[in-house]
């Protein structure tokens, strides 16, 4: 059996990515900013992605990368989730990153690797990685490199350098800047990842991968994205029920601190299981994802399956635990349901990836 | 001793089979009997390798244990029939590991292992359930001796068990926790008699055990007086981890019997059922996962709250799964086996039939800690909650209300 535990170097990782986001960007500071919030704090970039390496986590040491993998960025992943953190990580060091990988594009994994370059994958956030999922979000056309067509409700693009566009004639990489590639903001459910509609007209790309080297790419980043999302919401629904434990320990009614009621604290114990219940999940869909085990389909559906509604579980446990503090805009608690719910709709609704597992381990409709 | 088994340096699986191999070369299974083989294989310290060296074991991490177990199952060695003996492993083991003295270690922990000796637990009241420091048994001092009088329950193969663990009263003047004293009672002692207790399933896999000055030796103390509770704790959390806590494959519990319905019969399928199986195969493959991630825990330390967690998910789950199997069965659920009063020999939760499954699996929120006290041990011990306000714990006990 695969190892689920964090090895050292991990909990190092961990770490260094906590404190780093407790001084540069903790929730208070991300809860200011929301409503002007690009997904993306490029100062915080160059530190996480560039001076700590930590983009290049998933990249070959050849194409200047840690030479890690998966595994240690799935722990990335759940730090940026507990501190609901707008950075483009998923999109362009876990999604494009993996996509880049599998069409074996050099050039663009080494610009990816240092953080120089951000690329998105222009699909819906709520694309599946399935076939059927990859075939429905492309629905780009190219010709002769010049690509045309929409995508809708797109995360981590509206600050991406590059656009991974699949069309019908192979995957594409267009500079976000080219002529003929417009962005519009999203006015989006998670503030924290705001969302951007993409539309391309005759704008010029290269060509990074072509027939079925291109729909896998878009699959490897998909499923790449699914299984670190898992550890995203994981780390969601980490901070929302250490939160509300804290306060449920120092909120005083009826002359006791409230936590003390059962009424309240086994609804708490239940969250603490299905949390512990989605690491094993979460870590098991990013160790299969990041040694590229046959079970990885089944991990990463599996992951997703039971990950989602964890997380939206716990994030509204956490506002209505809080009482009326929960529903105000001042405390944090509605920036990680919004993350949690869109998180949930994110790379496939449960229902999509339980659908999945019933092709994968033959439990037929 | 090789260098390889050192404590400070844990062999490898392929120096374990190794040493398992060495042990089969001088221990032919197929010519030795099943006792003279589970006894030399309990001296040559391969019975539960993380026990000590003298008892069984070889100091080795507890995650070796299954490479041992299935060297030996490779081989075709008999094993000790680890299902008729769990309590015995499972809680009277680490117990007496942990509280025994060196003659009550060197005198039980063998026949316990190979299974020549059967034990039993005389914990549970009729008037103690989840508040077990309520117990009433009370166990007076007679010379040498205890004097314990008492009435147990849900007590599992006592009717075959040869010991059993027992917690008595030994000072009622003092409030609960601090009264209660632990000890080893022969269940073939003059003063115990043991009843079937019939559960809803129809059979009596449990039963009512009625202690009438029965004699025990201070020598089969197990603690201090007056610490049984303490001592008591180190069983309630290897119970829970036995109970929610062994290997499986995929599909290996109840979900793989209803998969297995599913797959066989297309004409019970409906959209709902199938999104309902689906549901419950994800938690169920999740809480396996989950189960394989505490024992990579449980091989780098100790048992801990965790258990409580598999428990509790373990308990849901199969009855969750096994009203569900009912449900999709349809009118095929409405017929029964039977319901004669039996013994079975060993409880399986995914055996029998669906409505025996449906039924047995209300035992397992209530076995071993109910789900809600296991709730209240995981918002105390593990998130730091506070308790609930207390009347009891500074009241000696005789002024209790009952």
């Amino acid at each position: 059996m695969t190892d689920l535990l964090y090895s050292d170097v991990e909990d190092q990782l961990r770490g260094s990515v906590r404190e780093l986001l407790a001084e540069r960007s903790p929730v208070t500071k991300v809860l200011s900013g929301c409503e002007t919030s690009t997904g993306h704090d490029p100062a915080l970039w160059r530190v996480l992605a560039g001076e700590m390496g930590l983009a290049g986590l998933a990249v070959p040491e050849k194409h200047g990368g840690a030479g890690a993998s998966l595994r240690e960025a799935a722990v990335v992943a759940e730090e940026l989730g507990r501190a609901v953190t707008p950075l483009p990580y998923l999109g362009s060091a876990v999604v494009a990153t993996a996509a880049a990988r599998a069409a074996g594009d050099g050039e663009l994994l080494s610009a990816l690797a240092d953080g120089s370059t951000i690329a998105a994958l222009a699909v819906p956030f709520a694309t599946e990685p399935t076939a059927a999922g990859v075939a429905d979000a492309a629905p780009f056309r190219g010709d002769g490199g010049a690509v045309t067509g929409q995508a809708l409700g797109v995360a981590d693009a509206l600050v991406a350098d590059v656009l991974l566009v699949p069309a019908d004639t192979g995957l594409y990489a267009v500079p976000a800047t080219a002529s003929g590639v417009e962005r519009h903001p999203v006015v989006s459910l998670d503030l924290t990842r705001p969302l951007c509609d993409v539309s391309l007209r005759g704008a010029s790309g290269r060509l990074i991968a072509s027939g079925p080297g291109a729909a896998d790419a878009v699959r490897a980043g998909l499923t790449a994205g699914a299984a670190m999302l898992a550890s995203e919401q994981l780390g969601i629904a980490e901070w929302c029920l250490d939160t509300t434990v804290d306060y449920l320990k120092s909120r005083y009614q009826f002359g006791r601190a409230v936590g003390s009621f059962q009424a309240l604290k086994h609804r708490l114990a239940d969250v603490w299981v299905d949390v512990a219940q989605a690491r094993a999940a979460a870590r098991y869909a990013a160790v299969c994802v990041a040694g590229d085990d046959p079970d990885a389909g089944v991990a990463t559906a599996l992951a997703q399956a039971y990950g989602s509604p964890v997380a939206v579980h716990a994030a509204e446990e956490c506002v209505q635990l809080h009482g009326g503090i929960g529903f105000t805009w001042e405390h944090p608690a509605h920036l990680f349901l919004k993350r949690a719910k869109a998180d949930a709709i994110g790379f496939g609704t449960p229902d999509r990836h339980r659908a999945v597992l019933a092709d994968l381990v033959k439990l037929p409709a | 001793m090789p260098p390889e088994a050192r404590r400070d340096q844990p062999p490898d699986p392929s120096q374990v089979r190794a040493r398992v191999k060495e042990f089969l070369a001088t221990h032919d299974p197929t010519r030795l009997s099943r006792l003279e083989f589970l006894r030399a294989r309990f001296d040559a310290g391969l019975a539960w390798v993380h026990y000590p060296e003298g008892l069984g074991g070889l100091g080795w991490p507890r995650a070796r244990q299954p490479v041992v177990d299935a060297a030996f199952a490779e081989a075709g060695a008999p094993d000790n029939d680890p299902r008729r003996i769990g309590i015995g492993l499972g809680m009277a083991a680490p117990t007496i590991l942990a509280h025994g003295t060196d003659e009550q270690k060197q005198r039980f922990l063998r026949p316990l292992w190979t299974g020549e000796e059967v034990w039993c637990q005389l914990f549970s009241e009729p008037g103690a359930g989840s508040d077990l420091a309520a117990l009433a048994t009370r166990a007076a001092g007679d010379g040498d001796d205890w004097l314990v009088t008492g009435q147990k329950v849900w007590t599992s193969i006592a009717h075959e068990a040869r010991w059993a663990i027992l917690l008595a009263r030994t000072d009622p003047e003092v409030p609960k926790h601090q009264g209660i004293t632990y000890f080893i009672c022969d269940m073939t002692a003059p003063g115990v008699e043991v009843r079937p207790l019939r559960q809803l399933t129809g059979e009596a896999e449990f039963n009512e055990v009625f202690l009438t000055d029965v004699r025990i030796p201070d020598a089969h103390r197990l603690g201090e007086v007056g610490d049984g509770w303490r001592v008591a704790r180190t069983t309630l959390m290897n119970e829970r981890v036995a109970i929610g806590g062994a290997a499986l494959p995929r599909e290996g519990g109840m979900i793989g019997v209803v998969a297995g319905t599913w797959r066989e019969r297309p004409g019970l399928r409906t959209p709902a059922l199938h999104d309902a199986l689906l549901r419950l195969w994800v938690r169920a493959e999740v809480a396996r996962l989950t189960g394989e991630r505490l024992r990579q825990q449980l091989a780098a330390g100790q048992p801990g709250p965790e258990g409580s967690a598999a428990k509790l998910t373990f308990a849901r789950l199969n009855q969750e799964i096994s009203g569900f199997e009912l449900e999709l069965l349809g009118s095929d659920g409405l017929r029964h086996d039977e319901w004669t009063m039996r013994r079975p020999p060993q409880v399986d939760f995914t055996g029998r039939s669906p409505g025996y499954r449906y039924l047995r699996a209300k035992g397992n929120s209530i076995e071993g800690g109910t789900s809600e006290v296991l709730r209240n041990i995981i918002a105390e011990r593990v998130l730091g909650l506070p308790a609930e306000p207390r009347s009891d714990t500074n009241v000696v006990w005789k002024d209790l209300p009952k």
